[in-house]
C-alpha cells in the first residue's frame, strides 16, 4: 500500500559553525515519508541526525545553517518560507519532542500550561477545550492520575511520565508530523520500554508520521516501519526495518550489530579472599537512607557488575568504598583489614589502591592540564615518581591506553575525541598502581563502537595487571560482555548478587527479571510479545 | 506554603540579627573617633567644669556598653537622641529628610526599573541588533559619568531653558504634582545612572537562558519571540533581575549625596554629609543605622521575591 508523501527532502546540506570556519555537518540526504509512516534515523552522535530532524521542521539550530537541497512538507516549500508561515506550522502540524523532556518543560510553568500553549495560540481549540483534551490525551498515555498530573510542575514529575507528558503535548494540535529527538534515551530500561509503548499507541491511534532518531537498534526497531542509517552526515543505507535486521547490506550498519557480540572470555569461579568487601554498609544523605545493609565482595583480576536504575544506590556505594562518604553502620575490608569510613583517615596507600574512572569524561579531567600532568600527577603523588622516571612512566601508561605518546602527550582534553579522553580517565587511575577500579558508568556517554574500543581496553589491562574493577552501570549489555559477578540493586539495596551465569540464566528474582527482560532485542516484534506477555500473568504489577 | 512562611521568617530573624552587629560596629566605629565630644561642643574656650557637666549630662561618662544599650534601646523606639549640634531630637531632624529621600528613591525606581526592563527585554529580544547597540551605548554612556557631571548637564539642558528647576525648594507642605515637577531633574539623573546596571543584567539574564532546551522548544512550538522571550524566558530570569534592583534601589536611598548636593535636595545624605563635618556624632550613628537597615530590608524583600517566583522552591515535590 502506497499512500501518499508527506514530507520529502531531497540533496539537503547543512553547515555548522566552530569558531569562524563553517563546516559541512550534513551532506547531501535524501529522505522521503508517507503519511502515517514512521522512519527510524539511527547513527552515532555527530552523524547529524538531530540535525537533519529539526531541518524537517524547517529549522537550524544557533550556529548552523541550511546551505543547500530542498525540504517539501506536504506541498510547501520550508526553506523558503518566511518565519511567519514557519511558525504556524510549527508546534500545529510538525511537532518535536526533545531528548531530555527534564530539561524542555519551562521549569516555570505547569504542564497542562504549557500543553495548551500550541492549541491556544495556533487557534486550534480554546483553552478550555485544550485542557479536557490534555487530560483525554495524558489518560491516553497512561500516565497515573491524568486529572491532576498537568497541574504540577514539571520539576514535581518523574523523567518517564515527563517524556509520556511531552509526547501527549506534541500531539495537542493533531499535527502530521512528529519529530521524536532521543525520546528515550535518558530514561531507565524499565522505564523506557513504558515510554516506547505509550509512543508507538499513540501514534498508530491518530496516524501521525514520525521521524523517531535514536543511536540505539534495538529500540528503534521497535517503533519504526522503515530505517536510515547515517554516518557522519551522510546516508549508509535506508531499508524496511525487517529487511534491515535481517540482511544489513554495509559494512557500518553491520559493525553496529557487532559491538553487542563483543563478550569477554569467561574466567574461574572466584577463589580464595576477596580484595575488597562490602560488608552491611547503612548510609545517608541527611536522613534518608540510601543504603541499606548493603554487602559484597570483589576479587582479584574479577570484575563486579553493580547493576540498578537511577536512585538504585550504585554510585553511594562507590562513594563509601572511596571513603567520600563515611557509613553509618558497616565496614569497608580492604584485603581483610577495616578501612577508615572517612576519606581523612586513610593513609595515602591505602587511597592508592582503589582508583576512580568517571561517566563523564569531559568534566573528570581538568581542561587546563595537559595529559603529562594529568596522567602525571597520581604517579608522582602516590609513587614519589619525579623528572625523568615521571616522563617514561606517562609514556608508558599511553601506550598502555593505545594513544601515542610523542603525539599527546602534551595535548590539552579539550584537543581529544570522547573516548580518548575516557582512555585518559583509565590511565589517571592506572597511574597509581591500583589494585581495584572502580568504574562508574564509563561507557554510558559513549558510542556503540568506541564503548567497545575501551571495554576491550578495560579488560586487557585486567589481564595484564590483574585488576579488579567494580562496574557501574544500568547497561545490561555491558553487563553481558564483560562482567563475572553481578550486584542488582534497586532503592539502596542487594536484590541479588552472584556470577554472572548465575544471574542470567533462571530462575531469578522479580526485580531481576523484570530489568533483563527490559533490554530491548534486535527483533521488531519484541515490544509487542513483552507486553503481551507481562499483561498475561495475574501477578503483574501496578506499576 | 508553610515552607515559604518559615523561610520569610528565618530571613528576617537573620536581617535583625545582621542589623545588631552592625549597629555594634557603627556605635564602635564612633568610639574609636578621636576627640572628646563636650570639648568639640563647647569650643576651646569652656572651662573645665562646664565641660564636666556637659559630659554628665550627655551621659558621656557612663562605660561603652552602657551606653551602646541606652542608645540601641532608644533607636528601637525611634527615639535617636539629641543632635548635639542644635540640640533638637535627631527623629526630627531624620522624619522629614528620610522621608524625601524615600520619595526621590521611589521617584527614580519608578522612572529606572520599567525602563531598564523594557530595554533589556528588548535587547535581548533583537540581540546584536543596532537598537540593541545603541542601547547598550547609550547605558554604558550615561553610567560612565560621574553623577555630578549628568545632573550639570541636565542642568544646563533642561534647567537653563527654563523647563525644570535646578534647585528643589519642597517642605512638607508641597503638594505631589508639584514635588513631582519640582524633584524630576534629580530622579531624572538618578535613573540615567543606575539604568545601565538593572538593563545590562536583565539583558544577560534572558539571553543567557535563550539556549536552554525549554527555549528551543517554544521555537519549535511556534510562538512568536516576544511571547518566547516574555513568556518562556523572563519568568526563569527573574531571580537575578530582583536582586539586581534590589541592590539599585538600596544604592538610590543610600548614595545619592552628590546628586541631593547638586539640587540642593533636603535628604539624608546632606544631612549624613553635614553631622560628619559637624562631628555630630549621634546624627552620624541614625543616618547610617537607617542606611543599614535599607539595604538589610531590600535584600531581605529581594530574597523572598526570587524564592515565590520559583516554582521549584514554592511547589516540593
Amino acid at each position: 500500500m502506497t499512500r501518499d508523501v508527506l514530507l520529502k527532502i531531497e540533496g539537503l546540506r547543512i553547515e555548522g559553525r566552530s569558531g569562524d570556519t563553517w563546516t559541512e555537518i550534513v551532506k547531501g540526504i535524501d529522505l522521503t515519508l508517507h503519511k502515517g509512516e514512521v522512519l527510524g534515523l539511527i547513527g552515532e552522535s555527530g552523524a547529524g541526525k538531530s540535525t537533519v530532524g529539526l531541518a524537517a521542521m524547517g529549522f537550524a539550530r544557533d550556529g548552523c545553517r541550511i546551505t543547500g537541497g530542498t525540504i517539501d512538507f506536504d506541498g510547501l516549500d520550508l526553506r523558503r518560507s518566511s518565519e511567519g508561515a514557519l511558525r504556524d506550522l510549527r508546534g500545529a502540524r510538525i511537532a518535536y519532542v526533545a531528548q531530555s523532556a527534564a530539561a524542555s518543560f519551562n521549569p516555570a510553568h505547569k504542564l497542562i500550561d504549557q500543553y495548551c500553549e500550541a492549541p491556544v495560540t495556533h487557534g486550534v481549540m480554546p483553552r478550555e477545550e485544550a485542557e479536557k483534551d490534555a487530560i483525554d490525551l495524558y489518560r491516553r498515555m497512561q500516565l497515573p492520575d491524568p486529572d491532576g498530573i498537568g497541574f504540577r510542575y514539571p520539576h514535581q514529575v518523574s523523567g518517564g511520565q515527563l517524556q509520556r507528558a511531552m509526547t501527549a503535548m506534541a500531539m495537542s494540535c493533531r499535527p502530521d508530523l512528529i519529530i521524536f529527538d532521543e525520546p528515550t534515551t535518558a530514561l531507565d530500561v524499565t522505564t523506557q520500554i513504558e515510554v516506547l509503548a505509550a509512543i508507538r499507541d499513540i501514534v498508530r491511534q491518530f496516524d501521525t508520521a514520525a521521524i523517531y532518531i535514536t543511536h540505539d537498534l534495538a529500540v528503534v526497531a521497535q517503533a519504526a516501519d522503515r530505517i536510515k542509517v547515517l554516518l557522519r552526515g551522510e546516508e549508509v543505507e535506508e531499508a524496511e526495518t525487517r529487511a534491515m535486521l535481517d540482511a544489513p547490506r554495509e559494512a557500518y550498519t553491520k559493525s553496529l550489530w557487532a559491538v553487542r557480540t563483543f563478550a569477554r572470555p569467561e574466567q574461574p569461579a572466584a577463589t580464595g579472599k576477596p580484595i575488597l568487601s562490602v560488608s552491611n554498609v547503612t548510609a545517608a544523605y541527611g536522613t534518608v537512607n540510601v543504603l541499606e545493609d548493603v554487602s559484597f565482595d570483589i576479587h582479584a583480576g574479577r570484575t563486579v557488575a553493580v547493576v540498578g536504575e537511577s536512585g538504585s544506590g550504585k554510585s553511594t556505594a562507590a562513594r563509601v568504598i572511596t571513603g567520600l562518604l563515611p557509613p553509618k553502620k558497616g565496614q569497608v575490608l580492604f584485603q581483610g583489614e577495616s578501612l577508615p569510613p572517612a576519606l581523612k583517615g586513610r593513609t595515602r596507600d591505602q587511597l592508592r589502591q582503589v582508583q576512580m574512572i568517571y561517566q563523564m569524561a569531559d568534566t573528570a579531567l581538568n581542561p587546563k592540564l595537559r595529559l603529562r600532568e594529568l596522567i602525571g600527577r597520581p604517579a608522582q603523588m602516590y609513587l614519589g615518581l619525579r623528572g625523568k622516571a615521571l616522563e617514561t612512566r606517562v609514556r608508558d601508561l599511553l601506550d598502555l591506553i593505545e594513544l601515542d605518546p610523542d603525539t599527546y602527550i602534551d595535548r590539552l582534553p579539550g584537543e581529544l575525541s570522547g573516548g580518548q579522553k575516557q582512555r585518559i580517565g583509565i590511565a589517571r587511575a592506572l597511574a597509581a598502581e591500583p589494585k581495584l577500579i572502580i568504574c562508574d558508568e564509563v561507557t554510558s556517554a559513549l558510542d556503540q563502537i568506541v564503548q567497545e574500543g575501551i571495554l576491550k581496553l578495560l579488560t586487557r589491562l585486567q589481564t595484564e595487571f590483574g585488576l579488579a574493577y567494580m562496574f557501574i552501570t544500568h547497561d545490561l549489555a555491558t553487563v553481558r560482555a564483560i562482567a563475572d559477578d553481578v550486584v542488582v540493586m534497586q532503592q539502596g539495596r542487594v536484590i541479588e548478587k552472584g556470577t554472572k551465569i548465575e544471574m542470567f540464566a533462571p530462575p531469578h528474582e522479580p526485580y531481576t527479571e523484570l530489568l533483563l527482560s527490559s533490554v530491548p532485542e534486535m527483533d521488531p516484534d519484541w515490544l509487542t510479545r513483552l507486553l503481551a506477555r507481562r499483561a498475561a500473568p495475574i501477578t503483574h504489577g501496578a506499576d | 506554603m508553610s515552607n515559604v512562611i518559615r523561610m520569610i521568617l528565618v530571613r528576617i530573624s537573620l536581617g535583625i540579627g545582621l542589623l545588631f552587629i552592625v549597629s555594634l560596629v557603627i556605635f564602635s566605629a564612633t568610639e574609636l573617633l578621636p576627640g572628646d565630644l563636650a570639648t568639640q561642643l563647647l569650643g576651646q574656650s569652656a572651662t573645665p567644669e562646664t565641660v564636666a557637666a556637659l559630659r554628665a549630662q550627655l551621659g558621656l561618662n557612663d562605660p561603652a556598653p552602657l551606653r551602646y544599650w541606652n542608645w540601641l534601646t532608644g533607636a528601637l523606639t525611634g527615639d535617636f537622641g539629641i543632635a548635639l549640634s542644635n540640640g533638637r531630637p535627631i527623629s526630627d531632624l531624620i522624619g522629614t529628610r528620610l522621608g524625601n529621600t524615600v520619595f526621590l528613591a521611589l521617584y527614580a525606581a519608578a522612572l529606572s526599573v520599567p525602563i531598564s526592563l523594557v530595554l533589556g527585554i528588548l535587547a535581548a529580544l533583537w540581540r546584536n541588533s543596532f537598537f540593541d547597540r545603541i542601547a547598550n551605548a547609550g547605558a554604558l554612556t550615561a553610567i560612565s559619568f560621574p553623577e555630578f557631571f549628568v545632573a550639570y548637564i541636565l542642568v544646563l539642558w533642561l534647567a537653563q531653558t527654563g523647563i525644570f528647576p535646578s534647585m528643589v525648594r519642597i517642605n512638607p507642605t508641597t503638594d505631589f504634582g508639584d514635588r513631582l515637577y519640582m524633584t524630576f531633574l534629580p530622579a531624572l539623573t538618578l535613573t540615567l545612572v543606575v539604568t545601565a546596571h538593572m538593563m545590562r543584567m536583565t539583558r544577560a539574564a534572558i539571553i543567557n537562558l535563550m539556549a536552554s532546551p525549554y527555549i528551543e522548544m517554544a521555537r519549535l512550538k511556534g510562538l512568536s519571540p516576544l511571547r518566547i522571550v516574555l513568556r518562556h524566558a523572563l519568568p526563569n530570569a527573574l531571580a537575578p533581575i530582583i536582586n539586581v534592583i534590589a541592590l539599585n534601589l538600596a544604592y538610590l536611598i543610600t548614595g545619592v549625596v552628590v546628586v541631593e548636593v547638586v539640587f540642593v535636595y533636603p535628604g539624608l545624605g546632606q544631612l549624613m554629609v553635614d553631622a560628619v563635618s559637624n562631628r555630630d556624632i549621634a546624627v552620624v550613628q541614625a543616618v547610617a543605622l537607617i542606611f543599614a537597615a535599607a539595604y538589610v530590608a531590600l535584600n531581605l524583600i529581594a530574597d523572598v521575591l526570587s524564592t515565590i517566583t520559583n516554582p521549584r522552591l514554592m511547589h516540593r515535590r
